[in-house]
């Protein structure tokens, strides 16, 4: 049942110097949270993206990260003073090692 | 009467089985995160640091209808310049299996210290924030959730 997990992020394309601009991003994952039984009453072995970074051409800018307790499909949102134009590159770590990635481009007016 | 060797065996071993029962009983209970281990958790993270009230508006529903899904939205009074701003960001829920929920790191390019998720809530309790500023001062503030169906799933 497992798909891969696809982010979806928003950012305003445009923005002003100086702005703080809101940025929200999602991503579809079950984040199993290790905590729950199947029918025959095994543990489901936890898997869940446990790191969720954000940064600005190559810049860090926010980073989470996420234990059990975050909902399945998690959202999270922060903000960024725009200062130039430039690509936000968003990662999303997973338990099994993978990464999934997202770049969104700003310009700034 | 007089109580026989074996009879004495007997008896004991139906209130150890007692005992063991209530206790097999009471472990789910036991098992959930409390005070102590969000107190616990801090103590690694920072020591005996002195916490401050105060600075940190975390908003959190009164009442939540589902615990899977509970909205939660932190945001910390600070300038946001690279000589103060806000360092880092935990949440912690007291009465979930585990007490962590998140970790935030902000740097000064964020413009504003806030960010909003959604997390899962097992039962009513509390939930505990904690700001750790660049010049090290550490705030902190709580908020109790009420929740009617618990997000534990089991």
């Amino acid at each position: 049942m497992a798909t891969k997990p696809t982010p979806r992020v928003r950012v305003p394309a445009q923005a002003k110097a100086g702005e703080i601009i809101e940025i929200k991003t999602l991503i579809s994952h079950e984040m199993e949270s290790g905590q729950r039984k199947d029918s025959s009453g095994k543990v489901v072995p936890r898997k869940i993206i446990n790191k969720f970074t954000a940064s600005f051409d190559g810049k860090p800018v926010f980073e989470a990260d996420w234990h059990p307790a975050i909902s399945a499909n998690p959202y999270q949102s922060f903000f960024y003073k725009a200062s130039k134009s430039g690509e936000f590159t968003f990662s999303w770590k997973d338990d099994d090692g993978s990464e999934y990635t997202a770049t969104n481009k700003l310009t700034v007016a | 009467m007089v109580l026989n060797p074996v009879e004495t065996t007997r008896r004991e071993t139906l209130a150890l089985t007692a005992v063991a029962g209530l206790a097999a009983f009471l472990a789910p209970k036991m098992a959930m995160a409390d005070e102590q281990m969000v107190a616990a958790e801090l103590k690694k993270l920072y020591g005996d640091k002195k916490l401050e009230s105060g600075k940190i508006k975390l908003d959190v529903p009164e009442i939540a209808e589902n615990g899977l899904v509970v909205p939660v939205n932190v945001e910390i009074e600070s300038p946001m310049t690279d000589a103060d701003y806000v360092k880092a960001v935990h949440i912690f829920a007291d009465g979930n299996p585990m007490p962590g929920v998140c970790s935030y790191k902000f740097t000064p390019a964020c413009g504003k210290a806030s960010a909003s998720t959604r997390m899962r809530l097992a039962q009513t309790q509390n939930i505990v924030c904690i700001a750790e500023m660049s010049n090290g001062s550490l705030y902190t503030t709580k908020s109790n959730v009420k929740v009617t169906i618990g997000g534990c799933g089991g």
